[in-house]
């Protein structure tokens, strides 16, 4: 047996946009073990809910994390909506759909782009990006924020988009369609880019399952579990059906994302083929009381909502289970028995977000 | 989307574990509510979108509850958690960070009177 060695790998380090450190156990160049370790950038946003009103802190809840922040805020507000027994108008859902379609379109360019960035391919990292800022652009066109919209409110949505304006930003996005269409050719046919995904960090069906993870790290397993199947916020209206792949290595759940770009925008155009004029939001009366989960997906997979409330303007607890947290320990499984220079394609595969993780 | 909470004793928590897992359910997440006068844990699964929940109830101070990261390795991170935030003791973790898991300035900062009774101490 060679002798072993423990590599620090973390909290700072170029392909990681966020801290955190694993101990990688390594033989030669082989990965045996990788053990986490997170908690720098805690933030106790959670407490934060027992001194801030439960309107106000749909705006704490959108900073949980700065790329699917609309997806962080809505999910609040669907579990104060249920708390309170609230029906938000149609109008208000199609919109609330359209925004976390956007999030998800730009969350999976910029994981694109940092992938790219991790194998080296730095043009393709540029031209990943260079899209994604066209789709903030259309996100500041319509909510005013590119980062933190601001635009959903507990019982609906605080800002419109017009019909012209949506036909404008339909326009937008299938030119931008051709451009991500001829990038993921790259990613998926370019040899290169084959040669550092395929066969790389592999996850099977059965591990993904037991190890709990969500997003496109399972649906890149071959299991077809997303939450928007459940129909939440109106997609129950939109036929959706999830991507998934089966290969279950990193070019899987790059090739999910790809086809989930497309899935996005078709989305968005059965949304505004379907959407009437009409109220963005029902009154909020009276204050939460009761208990409840509430998930969405978002562009990193599953996230949960819990809310317990007593009728007062503070709720009692809110825990916040983000997707990134349900994928470490799917992630130490596929890191081991890798090589040393996969480590950092394969802790990108499952799109790390820890200040989302931490709260 | 089905939602149960079913609320049961320590004591059943490792055998209704392991049904979940015959059943082939996910664990979904574990969670601690601070309550005035005791704690909350809510073992949280999912099959097919039903959701169910397991709740135990816990003194806020002393409290113990057993892993179940043996039956659910994923388990170990939540657990970490929650030995961290709110100074629950968890015997037996797959992967124990004895209490480095979060580096916060406040020791178990979701259950602070936990944290006073050990400055007492």
């Amino acid at each position: 047996m060679s002798k072993r060695t423990i590599i620090p790998f973390g909290p700072q380090h170029p392909v990681l946009p966020e801290p955190i450190h694993l101990d990688l156990v390594i033989e030669d160049e082989k990965v045996i073990e990788a053990i986490p370790s997170i908690g720098f950038i805690h933030r106790g946003l959670e407490k934060l809910v027992e001194k801030k009103d439960f309107i106000d802190y749909v705006f704490v809840a959108e900073r949980i994390c700065g790329i699917c922040s609309f997806i962080h805020g809505m999910t609040y507000c669907i579990a104060m909506e249920e708390l309170l027994k609230l029906e938000v108008p149609s109008r208000a859902q199609y919109l609330r759909v359209i925004w976390s379609e956007l999030s998800r379109i730009h969350s999976h360019l910029l994981w694109l782009g940092l992938t790219a960035d991790a194998f080296g391919f730095e043009n393709l990292f540029m031209q990943s990006w260079q899209i994604r800022e066209q789709i903030l652009d259309i996100i500041e066109e319509t909510t005013g924020g590119r980062v933190i919209f601001g635009s959903c409110k507990v019982g609906g949505v605080r800002r419109d988009i017009s019909a012209e304006k949506l036909q404008e930003i339909l326009k937008k996005l299938r030119s931008y369609r051709n451009q991500w269409t001829e990038i993921g050719g790259i990613f998926l046919n370019d040899t290169t880019v084959k040669h550092r995904l395929q066969g790389v960090g592999k996850l099977s069906m059965e591990q993904a399952k037991t190890l709990g993870a969500v997003g496109p790290m399972l649906r890149g397993s071959g299991v077809a579990m997303d939450i928007r199947m459940t129909g939440y916020s109106g997609y129950n209206k939109l036929g959706f059906t999830p991507v998934v792949e089966t290969a279950g290595d990193c070019y899987s759940r790059c090739k999910v994302r790809i086809r989930e770009l497309d899935q996005s925008l078709q989305l968005i155009e059965t949304c505004v083929t379907q959407m009437t004029e009409g109220p963005l939001e029902a009154k909020v009366v009276g204050f939460p009381n009761g208990e409840f989960f509430a998930r969405s997906e978002q562009p990193r997979g599953e996230a949960i909502y819990y809310a317990k409330a007593n009728g007062t303007k503070f709720l009692q607890r809110l825990r916040v289970r983000t997707p990134t947290f349900a994928n470490l320990p799917p992630l130490l499984t596929a890191l081991a028995g890798c090589q040393l220079a996969d480590v950092p394609v394969i802790v990108l595969t499952i799109d790390p977000c820890i200040s989302c993780a931490e709260r | 989307m089905a939602q149960q909470i079913i609320d049961i004793q320590i004591s059943e928590l490792l055998e209704r574990a392991k049904e979940m897992q015959a059943q082939g359910q996910r664990l979904v997440q574990i969670c601690c509510t601070t309550l005035s006068e005791t704690l909350e844990l809510q073992y949280s699964f999912d099959l097919d979108f039903a959701y169910t929940s397991f709740r135990i109830t816990l003194p806020k101070e002393g409290g113990a509850v057993p892993s179940i990261s043996s039956i659910f390795l994923c388990a170990f991170l939540y657990e970490n958690e929650i030995h961290d935030l709110f100074g629950v003791k968890i015997t037996g973790i797959a992967v124990d960070f004895q209490g480095k898991f979060y580096r916060t300035a406040t020791p178990r900062a979701f259950n602070p009177e936990a944290v006073t009774g050990e400055v007492k101490a």
